[in-house]
C-alpha cells in the first residue's frame, strides 16, 4: 500500500518537474523570439520545411475530408429534409473543426515528426553544443524560427485544408449526389460567419505553436544515439497530437 | 589560465570525475590522455560551460566559471574555439558555410574577406574542392578536419581539440599535428588537446596530463611522463596488458 503511494507520489513529481522544463522552454523561446537580433533567413527556412513537407498530405486529405464530410451530412440532412444546406454544413465543420484539427495531425505526422528528429540528431551529434559553445544561443537557431514558422505556416495550410476541403465536398454534391452547385455556394454565403473563421484561425494558429513548442522541445532534450531520436519522435508525435485534440476541446467550449 | 580544483561529476550515481585537480598555465599546449570513457570529453564539457559540476572550481583568467549565469558564459566563450570529438558540423549547410560560420555569426567581415579566410583554412588543413559538398558527403577524416578548419578561424585565445587526428591516416595525422603546432607558434593560444596518439602526442603537447579513474594521476612534461615511475602511467603508454590498469 505504503508502496503504492510512493509510486505514485513519485510519478507525480516527476511529471510536475517535466511539465515544468516544458514551461521553462516555452518561455525561453518566446523570450528569444522578441529579443533581437533576429534570425528572418532561418525563419524563411522553416516556413518552407513545413509548408513543403506539408503540401501535399494536406492536399490530399483535405480533399477527401470535405469528400467524406458531403457523404455523410448529405445522408443526415436529408432526413430532416434540409439537404439544400449541405453547402454550408460542410463548410463550418471544415472552418470551425476539422480543418484546424485534421491539419494540424497531419502537419505534426509530416513535419513535426522530422522536425524532432532533425533536432534530436542535432543534440546527439552536438551540433547543439557546438552553437552554446560558440556564444551563440540555440533557442535563437532552432526553437524560435521555428515556432514563428509554425504559427505563421498553421493557419495557412489549414485554410488550404478547408478551401480543398469545400471543393471537394462540391464535387461529391454536384457530380454525384446531384446537387445544384449554386445552392452549394450561396448557402454557404448565407450561414458563414467571420466568428466562425475567426474561431478556425485561433485554433490553427495555437495549434502551431503547441506543435513546434512540443517537437522542438521534444527534439532539444532527446536522449542518448538512435534510440533517443526515434523515442523523442514518437513521444512528440503522441504528445502534439493528444495536445491538439485536448486544446480543440477548450478553445471550442470558450469561443463557443 | 585555466585552474580547475577539486572538479567532481557524477551521472546518476556513476562518478565520472573524482576531484580533478588540474592548472593550464597561457600559452601552453596540454595533452589529456587516458582511458576510453574514463571522462575526458566530460572534462571538456565542464571547461566550456556546457556541463555544471557536482562541486569544485574551473577558474578561466580568475574567473569561477562554474557559477556563471548563460550571459556571462558566452563573454568566456567569445575566446574559445572548441573542436568536438564528432566534429559536431552542422549537417545543414555544406563545408564552405560551416566553415564561414563562426565568421559570419561573430564578426563584422565582408564575404570577400570571409572567404579569403575559409579557403586558407581549408587550404591548411589539406582540403581543397569539397566547399560545396555537404557533412554528410565527405568521409569521416575530412569532416574531422573542416571541423578543425571552423574551429581555428576565429583564432580563438584559448582551444579544446577533443581528439583532433582519430581515425586519420599516419600521414594526415602528422600534418595535423603539425598544423596544430604552428597555429600555436602563430598565434600562441592557451590549448587543450585530448588525444589517444600515444606517442606521437609527445612531440606535439608542451605538457601531458593523465587522468584515470576520475583524477589527474600525473602531470608533466612529455619526457618526465615517458619516463614516469607511476605504474599507472607506465602502463598506459607502453600500451601494457600487466599492470594497475585492468584490460578487458
Ligand atoms: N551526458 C551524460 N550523461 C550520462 N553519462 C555520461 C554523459 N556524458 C558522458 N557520460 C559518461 O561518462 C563517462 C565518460 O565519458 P567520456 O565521453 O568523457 O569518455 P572519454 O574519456 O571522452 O572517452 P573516449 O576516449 O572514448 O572519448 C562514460 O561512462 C559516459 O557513459
Ligand atoms: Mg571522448
Amino acid at each position: 500500500m505504503l508502496n503504492i503511494v510512493r509510486k505514485l507520489g513519485a510519478w507525480a513529481l516527476s511529471t510536475l518537474r517535466k511539465m515544468g522544463d516544458m514551461l521553462i522552454f516555452l518561455t525561453n523561446a518566446v523570450y528569444f523570439a522578441f529579443v533581437p537580433p533576429f534570425k528572418f533567413r532561418l525563419l524563411l527556412k522553416q516556413i518552407r520545411f513545413f509548408g513543403n513537407k506539408s503540401m501535399v498530405v494536406i492536399l490530399l486529405t483535405g480533399s477527401f475530408a470535405g469528400m467524406v464530410l458531403a457523404l455523410q451530412l448529405y445522408y443526415t440532412l436529408r432526413k430532416f429534409g434540409s439537404d439544400a444546406l449541405l453547402g454550408p454544413a460542410i463548410a463550418l465543420s471544415l472552418i470551425r473543426e476539422l480543418g484546424p484539427v485534421l491539419a494540424a495531425l497531419m502537419v505534426t505526422g509530416r513535419a513535426g515528426s522530422a522536425l524532432t528528429a532533425e533536432i534530436g540528431i542535432m543534440r546527439i551529434s552536438e551540433q547543439i553544443d557546438a552553437l552554446s559553445s560558440m556564444a551563440l544561443n540555440p533557442f535563437r537557431y532552432l526553437i524560435v524560427p521555428n515556432l514563428a514558422a509554425a504559427v505563421i505556416v498553421f493557419p495557412l495550410l489549414t485554410a488550404i485544408f478547408d478551401v480543398i476541403g469545400i471543393f471537394g465536398g462540391y464535387v461529391v454534391a454536384v457530380d454525384l449526389l446531384g446537387m445544384s452547385g449554386g445552392t452549394y455556394f450561396s448557402q454557404m454565403e448565407v450561414f458563414v460567419d467571420m466568428k466562425d473563421i475567426r474561431m478556425g484561425l485561433y485554433k490553427s494558429l495555437s495549434f502551431g505553436l503547441i506543435v513546434a513548442w512540443i517537437c522542438c522541445y521534444k527534439g532539444f532534450n532527446t536522449g542518448y544515439g538512435a534510440e533517443g531520436v526515434s523515442k523523442s519522435t514518437t513521444e512528440a508525435v503522441v504528445t502534439s497530437s493528444v495536445l491538439i485534440l485536448i486544446w480543440d476541446y477548450f478553445m471550442g467550449s470558450i469561443l463557443l | 589560465m585555466i585552474e580547475i580544483t577539486d572538479l567532481i561529476k557524477t551521472f546518476d550515481g556513476n562518478r565520472v570525475l573524482n576531484g580533478v585537480n588540474l592548472t593550464i598555465s597561457d600559452n601552453v599546449l596540454m595533452a589529456i590522455i587516458g582511458k576510453s570513457g574514463g571522462g575526458k570529453s566530460v572534462l571538456l564539457k565542464h571547461l566550456i560551460g556546457l556541463l555544471k559540476p557536482d562541486s569544485g572550481k574551473i577558474l578561466v583568467d580568475g574567473t569561477d566559471i562554474t557559477t556563471l549565469g548563460q550571459r556571462d558564459m558566452d563573454k568566456v566563450r567569445e575566446h574559445l574555439g572548441v573542436l568536438f570529438q564528432g566534429g559536431a558540423l552542422f549537417d545543414s549547410i555544406n563545408v564552405y558555410d560551416n566553415v564561414a560560420f563562426p565568421l559570419r555569426e561573430k564578426t563584422k567581415l565582408s564575404e570577400a574577406e570571409i572567404n579569403d579566410r575559409v579557403v586558407q583554412a581549408l587550404n591548411d588543413v589539406g582540403l581543397k574542392g569539397v566547399e560545396m559538398k555537404f557533412p554528410a558527403e565527405v568521409s569521416g577524416g575530412m569532416r574531422k578536419r573542416v571541423a578543425l578548419a571552423r574551429t581555428l578561424i576565429t583564432e580563438p585565445r584559448i582551444v579544446f581539440f577533443d581528439e583532433p587526428t582519430t581515425g586519420l591516416d599516419p600521414i594526415i595525422l602528422s600534418s595535423i599535428h603539425r598544423l596544430i603546432m604552428t597555429t600555436h607558434k602563430k598565434h600562441g593560444f592557451t590549448g587543450v588537446i585530448i588525444s589517444h596518439e600515444i606517442p606521437e602526442i609527445f612531440d606535439v603537447a608542451d605538457r601531458i596530463a593523465m587522468l584515470h579513474e576520475g583524477v589527474i594521476v600525473e602531470t608533466g612534461t612529455p619526457d618526465e611522463i615517458r619516463n614516469s615511475s607511476n605504474p599507472i602511467v607506465a602502463q598506459f603508454i607502453s600500451g601494457g596488458l600487466e599492470g594497475p590498469i585492468a584490460a578487458v
